[in-house]
């Protein structure tokens, strides 16, 4: 039964939740409308900028000079290349966790986990030295291998709480029909799974597109994503307030679409089960 | 019952990700604690030396150290009273009916999707510049002097955009735990007589308790490596007064060159590291039980 809820009430909370909303998405806010400014409009007060004039030049700009499309390409890359190689490694493992536990499986969890919990700059200096001397420096694929590594765990505990949801009665009535485990995967566990899998691809794509201490360690131009793009802005280049918002604006775009449909996944994959 | 045939493929379907974990973990942390024992510069290689625990008794004892570390706590607590106590209020406020609940929860949700590098220079340049920066308009509207946010009062800063990007990451989760609040619970205790206060201190902050540990454990590990927001904004200046651990490691090994050095701060990170997680795990394994 809902709650019958007095209108003055409401108009109270709903003014007070959009305000405090808008506040706290406002830099955004801001950010996309100087990226839409000239350079001299945008270092004006913010009344001057609200009411100067629109213009695309920015984006132009920024385009031109920067090689930004190879910088997006790179963070393409390196967020669904890493996230792919970790969904094939951790599928079946979360699988056979899930279905086929064992004495061990808790600890192996509790194990996978506690890898996460390293600091990254605990193995900077090994990284960065086996980095150097394979010639991996500034190179995309030991960039997909490190990101791989360091999702690896969460992709495996979000799998895992999502397979053991599935009721393990589907998977016993599948094998007393004589289904064999080929089947039993492909034509029970798949279609029950796909939703699972596709909200911890969509986490993890998130996550390794913001990735922003291995990427900014070990890149420099070749290999380096939008992080390291936008981190170059900041020397005297950051004071051309119009192209560093253009630029921004364009790096986080794409994730701030996908975070919005993942809300729910994201509190599931960041707190590793323990709140739903 | 899980035939022996399954089991087999199991255990080979488990294997490459224990596998690769395993090297991850084993591999480089085992070179880290090798090189924290020798003397080891990046400039003069083939001179390394065994030097015990020397490295380790520089590290502690350059005075950078001890402003790291304490920069490093106040990061961390600075950010997780204001995320922690706002995220409360903000999920309490947010779970009430009110017209654009969606359109809101977006809003405040969007923060954190932001890449560190973006949020860091956003904040840098178009809001603390003491020249340009939307916070030196407002004070010079108002007849003040603008204030040097980065110079003057540096990890405060920090402290003040990190904070803005985790109080969705905390907002986003208790708001969660409420709305698995008991409802009906909720409403027997209303008949019975119970305020909003009592309803609020007896059902709602004991329902809280767990998620808000929760917040602040995972919140405290990925606080406590916060590197790219102090890169682009301070460089951990002025002089250390913004370097926190992880950045004091970074500037050793990789700016000085001292591989030996900043292998044994790294190790210490990870000892600091381990001690928030040995509770955090404590934690996430119970919840395994249930």
């Amino acid at each position: 039964m809902a709650r019958k809820v007095s209108n003055t009430r409401k108009t109270v909370v709903t003014l007070a939740a959009w305000s405090i909303g808008f506040l706290i998405f406002f830099p955004i806010l801001w950010i996309i409308i100087l990226g839409f400014k000239s350079e001299g409009d945008a270092i004006k007060t913010p009344l001057q900028v609200l009411f100067s004039d629109w213009t695309l030049q920015s984006y132009h700009d920024v385009q031109a000079r920067s090689n930004y499309a190879r910088h997006f390409w790179n963070s393409v890359i390196l967020s669904v290349g890493s996230t792919m190689i970790a969904l094939a490694i951790a599928i079946p493992a979360a699988w056979s966790m899930a279905f086929v536990p064992g004495k061990r499986t808790k600890d192996l969890l509790m194990w996978m986990l506690s890898t996460k919990m390293m600091p990254a700059v605990g193995v900077l200096v090994p990284m960065y030295l086996l980095f150097r001397d394979f010639g991996l420096l500034d190179s995309r694929i030991g960039l997909v291998g490190v990101l791989t590594l360091i999702n690896l765990p969460i992709v495996v505990w979000m799998l895992y709480t999502y397979f053991k949801e599935i009721p393990g009665e589907i998977l016993e009535a599948a094998r007393m029909d004589g289904a064999s485990l080929r089947s039993e995967i492909l034509y029970v566990l798949t279609p029950m799974a796909v939703p699972g899998i596709a909200s911890t691809m969509l986490l993890n794509i998130i996550l390794a597109w913001n990735e922003a201490f291995w990427t900014l360690q070990l890149t420099t131009s070749q290999a380096a994503p939008l992080t390291q793009f936008i981190a170059s802005y900041s020397s005297p280049e950051g004071l051309f307030y119009a192209k560093l918002s253009a630029a921004s604006t364009m790096a986080i775009a794409p994730i701030l679409i996908l975070g919005w449909f993942s809300q729910k996944q994201l509190v599931r994959g960041l707190t590793f089960g323990a709140v739903k | 019952m899980a035939t022996a045939h399954s089991r087999t493929a199991a255990r080979l379907m488990l294997s490459p990700a224990v596998l690769l974990l395993l090297l991850w973990m084993i591999v480089p942390l085992g070179m880290t604690l090798y090189f924290s024992f020798l003397r080891y510069n990046l400039l003069m290689p083939g001179m390394e030396t065994f030097v015990g625990f020397d490295n380790y008794y520089y590290f502690v004892n350059q005075p950078a150290f001890w402003s790291a570390l304490s920069n490093t706590l106040v990061l961390v607590l600075g950010v997780l009273c204001i995320t922690v106590i706002g995220g409360i209020l903000l999920a309490l406020l947010l779970d009430q009916p009110f017209w654009g609940q969606g359109i809101v929860r977006v809003l405040v949700i969007a923060p954190f999707f932001v890449m560190p590098t973006v949020s860091a220079l956003v904040w840098k340049n178009m809001f603390m510049n003491p020249v340009n920066g939307m916070f030196a308009h407002a004070a010079k509207a108002l007849g003040l002097q603008p204030f040097d946010f980065l110079s003057h009062a540096p990890l405060a800063s920090i402290i003040l955009i990190v904070a803005w990007q985790w109080l969705p990451f905390a907002t986003l989760i208790l708001l969660t735990a409420l709305q698995s609040l008991d409802r009906e619970q909720q409403e027997a205790a209303e008949m019975d007589g119970a305020g909003w206060f009592q309803r609020f201190i007896y059902l709602t902050v004991p329902h809280l308790t767990r998620s808000i540990t929760v917040v602040i454990l995972i919140q405290t590990i990925f606080l406590l490596s916060v590197f790219a927001e102090i890169l682009v904004t301070t460089n951990g200046g002025p002089g250390t007064a913004s370097t926190n651990l992880t950045y004091l490691v970074y500037a050793q090994s990789l700016l000085n060159y001292d591989v030996g050095g900043g292998s044994a701060g790294g190790i210490i990170a990870v000892i600091l590291a381990n001690i928030v997680a040995i509770f955090l795990m404590r934690m996430i394994g119970k919840n395994l039980e249930a």
